[in-house]
Formats: structure tokens, sequence, C-alpha cells
């Protein structure tokens, strides 16, 4: 019982920052139909950032809210200076652009900083666990389900009662439509940029804090899974992406925690053949998106 | 009319390829006017309105509102001009509630004074929406998401209020209930252009109409002159 509590907090510290990725993936997929790719790498800014603070010794508390900042400037930018010259291209454009802004990143990453691993400097707190009764929780694993949840709440509050948030749910469903409302393109897609910059942001502070390393490829592996995730609740579909999010964890640590041990090496075939398996049933994923639900697959 | 028009398009060409769906029309709205495009499917009456609204690219065109260019300007900078569009297909914003589409549909709109003025305007004509304000868009009936796609226009106070088929799809009653408020909209002095299948009920409210076929504009003039002519019966059926 205590294996199986001590496991679900693992599940949810995991699943809440696939969540947050994934999210951050939807956001913008729902507003221009671009699967960001580069998404990664706005982590790996991230990771950088951190490092360098710590390197120059700036507070862990002022260098998060840096890392997270500078993963959604550079959001911003990847806007403006790849993605808005091929608006309105098709998905496939917007696609292979995603994948070159990671490539060129990532290359930039390993000439101008370097290809191996970094040390990320952290607090000592962060290594730190907790006993609950018989259970023991690091505090990394608090912080990842704390941050979660506050995000999340953030992100409901912000697209349900911002005129902002609710232009970018409008544009969401009908895009030529809330133009014609008087909802300017440019502010509406910089938004969503914005948002899933400081979603990465978040995400790759929670992801850092569990490893206290950073390479130029870090961005990659979460990003892969946040996408598997998007699928899994359905593309497109905010509250989909945050259930893709969690059940991927879910499944992720289960299968570690309670596969026998003859099978673990068939761990990730076996989590995503269960994937597969859901998507059979439901192929547009577990909450599909409203203006996506009716797509075939 | 001497007068200068509330807006003028000159020379009006949409192509979607190499089909050519309006082809160089020229036309006016007078402010306080309802003016009725007629025609059957096909003939380039949607295309135009969404031209004008830049829903759609006009190949060519010199479309002028109260004297200023809009040819090229972007849809986004329209509704602040004075210039919208109840669509056809109604396409309100199903996932948000009726009062976040006409939130929505007031974004541009920067004095909480207009705003207030609107919200009031469209609680009045229509009461039903007042009271599913809460409620999700999508889950109206086909004629209240018309009234939503209309009162949403309505928000940002336009000078002119264009609607596309906005009978389409509804039960004959809901159509006469549509047509109602069209006529509430005009002794309220909104200027409308108005495409419509159903031409005995878009000539009873219309003050002026244009005829299309073929992308082409085939006759023109009063509600009376057009009950008359059999250009218009023409149009209908295949003619031009």
């Amino acid at each position: 019982m205590d294996l199986f509590v001590q496991q679900t907090v693992n599940a949810l510290a995991l699943g809440g920052t696939y969540a947050l990725l994934a999210l951050g993936l939807a956001v913008v997929f729902s507003i221009m139909g671009l699967i960001n790719f580069a998404h990664g790498e706005l982590m790996t800014i991230s990771g950088y950032t951190l490092m360098y603070c710590g390197i120059a010794g700036v507070p862990f508390v002022i260098s998060v809210p840096l890392a997270i900042l500078a993963a959604m400037v550079a959001a911003v930018a990847m806007e403006r200076i790849a993605f808005r010259p091929v608006r309105g291209g098709s998905g496939a454009t917007m696609l292979i652009t995603s994948f070159a802004v990671a490539m060129i990143l990532q290359v930039l990453f390993q000439n101008l900083i370097s290809a191996r691993s970094q040390a990320v400097m952290l607090p000592p707190l962060l290594s730190e666990s907790l006993r609950i009764g018989n259970v023991i929780i690091g505090v990394n694993k608090i912080a990842a389900i704390v941050a979660t949840v506050l995000m999340l709440v953030f992100l409901d509050r912000f697209m349900n009662r911002q005129k902002t948030g609710i232009a970018m749910r409008a544009a969401a469903e009908d895009f030529a439509i809330a133009r014609l409302m008087g909802i300017r393109a440019n502010t509406v897609i910089a938004g969503a940029f914005a948002i899933s910059g400081l979603l990465a942001g978040v995400a790759a502070v929670l992801w850092v804090s569990q490893r206290a390393s950073v390479d130029p490829l870090m961005g990659f592996t979460p990003v892969l899974k946040a996408f598997i995730a998007a699928i899994l609740g359905g593309l497109g579909s905010l509250r989909g992406a945050v259930a893709g999010g969690f059940l991927l964890g879910f499944i992720e640590v289960y299968l570690a925690a309670f596969l026998p041990q003859e099978l673990q090496e068939f761990r990730d075939p076996i989590g995503l053949g269960i994937v597969v398996l859901i998507l059979l049933f439901r192929p547009n994923g577990m909450i599909p998106s409203r203006v996506l639900g009716s797509v075939k697959v | 009319m001497t007068r200068a028009p509330l807006l003028s398009a000159q020379g009006l060409v949409v192509r979607y390829g190499a089909i050519e769906a309006v082809r160089g029309i020229d036309f006016s709205i007078h402010e306080g006017e309802i003016v009725a495009f007629l025609g059957a499917n096909g003939a380039g009456k949607s295309s135009t309105l969404n031209a004008l609204v830049s829903l759609v690219p006009a190949a060519e065109a010199q479309v002028l509102l109260g004297g200023e260019e809009i040819t090229d300007v972007a849809p986004e900078r329209l509704a602040p001009m004075g210039l919208t569009l109840a669509p056809e297909g109604r396409r309100v914003f199903g996932g948000l509630t009726v009062e976040e589409n006409l939130r929505m549909g007031a974004y541009g709109v920067r004095s909480a004074e207009k705003r207030e003025a609107a919200w009031d305007m469209v609680h009045d004509l229509f009461p039903i929406l007042y009271e599913r304000r809460r409620q999700f868009a999508g889950t109206l009936s086909g004629g209240q998401q018309q009234m939503l796609a209309i009162g949403r226009a309505l928000m940002c106070g336009p000078r002119l209020l264009l609607l596309d088929e906005p009978s389409l799809g509804l039960a004959p009653q809901i159509v006469g209930q549509i047509f109602d408020l069209i006529a509430l909209l005009r002794e309220r002095d909104v200027t409308l252009g108005i495409v419509e299948q159903n031409v005995a009920m878009a000539l009873e409210v219309a003050d002026r109409g244009y005829v299309m076929a073929g992308g082409r504009i085939v006759a023109e003039g009063t509600a009376a002159e057009l009950r008359q002519t059999d250009r218009l019966q023409a149009a209908y059926l295949g003619g031009s």
C-alpha cells in the first residue's frame, strides 16, 4: 500500500509535467494548427538559464522566474521570426519549420555551450524528502505537483475570465470569425506562444529539479512524450492535453513500479501499446477537441 | 439619391483558383437602407459579402466605407471601423457561453459606454439570449444561434451590418421571427446588407435590391420594382 501511494505521488509529479508540456503544445495547435516540435528547445533554454544563473550565483528564487521568462521570450521570438512567415501555410510546412527551428537551436546549444550534459546547481532543499507515515516523498515531487496545480488553476482562470483568454478560445474555434470581431490575429497567436513558453518554462524547472543537469537535447524526450499525451487526450483539446499528460505519467510510473522484473525491458513498448489500445477505442482521443472532434482518423 | 453612399464597391472580382465567382460588380449601400442581394445558389452573393469583410480576398476592387478605402484592410480592423458580418451558417463560438460570444462581438470596442449601450440593445432585441447567457452557444437551437450571430455582430455597434443567409436551415416559423427582427433593426436605423434565398421575405424588409446571376448583377432597383421584374425570376431559373 505504501509503495502504491509512493508511486502515485511519483505519477502525479511526472504526469503533471507531461500535462504542462502537452498543454503548451495544445494551446498553439488549437489556434494555428501547428505542432511545435521546437517546444522542447524552449525547455532547454530554460534549463540553460537555470545553469548560468547558478554559475553566476543568482539565488534560486530569482533564477526560476528568469528561466521561465527566458522560455516565454524565446517562444514569442520563435513565432515572430520562424512561424509568422509561414502562417496560413499547410500543416506540413509548419511542421517542417518547427523541426528546423528545433534542429538549429540544438546545434547552437551544442556549439555555443557544450555538447555534453552540464550540471545545474540546485538548492539542497530540493533533494530532501519528507516522511509522511511510512511514505517518503521528495520535496521536488511535492513542488512539481503544487506547481502543476497552480499552473492549471491559473490557466483555467485566464482562459475563462480574461478577455484575451476568451478571445484565444474563440480563435481556436473559428479564427476567421474571431478576426471579424476585431480580435487581432497577431495578439492571439503571440499570446498562445507566450503561454506555451510559460508552460514549457515551468515544466523545464520541474524537469531540471529532478535531474540537476541540462544538455542540448534535454527537451526532446519530454516533448515527444507530451506529443503522445496530447494525441491521447485529443489533439487541440486543452482538457484532453491535461488528461493525456496525467494518464501517460501514470502508465509510465506504474509500469516501472509494478511490472515484473523480467518484463521491465519491454516497459516502453507495453506503455505505448496501452496508448494504441486506448486510441483504437477512442480514435480522436479521450476528450476530443470540439472543432476537430469530427475529424476521422 | 445624391448623398455619398455609406458603402460603395467598384469592379469587385472574387476568384477561387480558376473560377471567377464574382465578375466585376458595382453596388452601393446608403445609410439607413436595407439592401438585399438576391439570386440562385452560386450566383456570387455570399462571395460578395465575404469579400467586403476580407473573409475571402477580392482579386480586384475598390471598396469605400464612409469614403475610406477598405479594400485590403485586415478583417480585424473592420469591426472598429463599423463594418461587420453575421456569417452564413451562423458560426457562433459553440464552446463559449452566450455571454462570452457577445463579449467577443464587442472585442474591438474601447468605450465601456458604447459596450453597455450595445449590450442593452441586444438584451432588448433578444431577451432569450439574456436568459440563456450562461449556456454554451453550441447547445442553443438553430434559431437562437442565428439570433446570437446577429446579436454578436450588433455588439460592435456597426454602421453597416451584413447578414449572410439569415434564414438558412431554419424552420418557417423561426424564419418569420428572424425577419420580424430585421424589421425591428430597421426601426432602429441599422443599415443592413442581406444575402437571402427567401426572396419574398427579403423584398418585404428591403428598400432596394441587386439580383445576381453567374457572378454579375443582372437587375437592380427598389424592392417594389424588383418584385415586378422578370429578371428576378430568370435569375433563379438559371438565365441571366
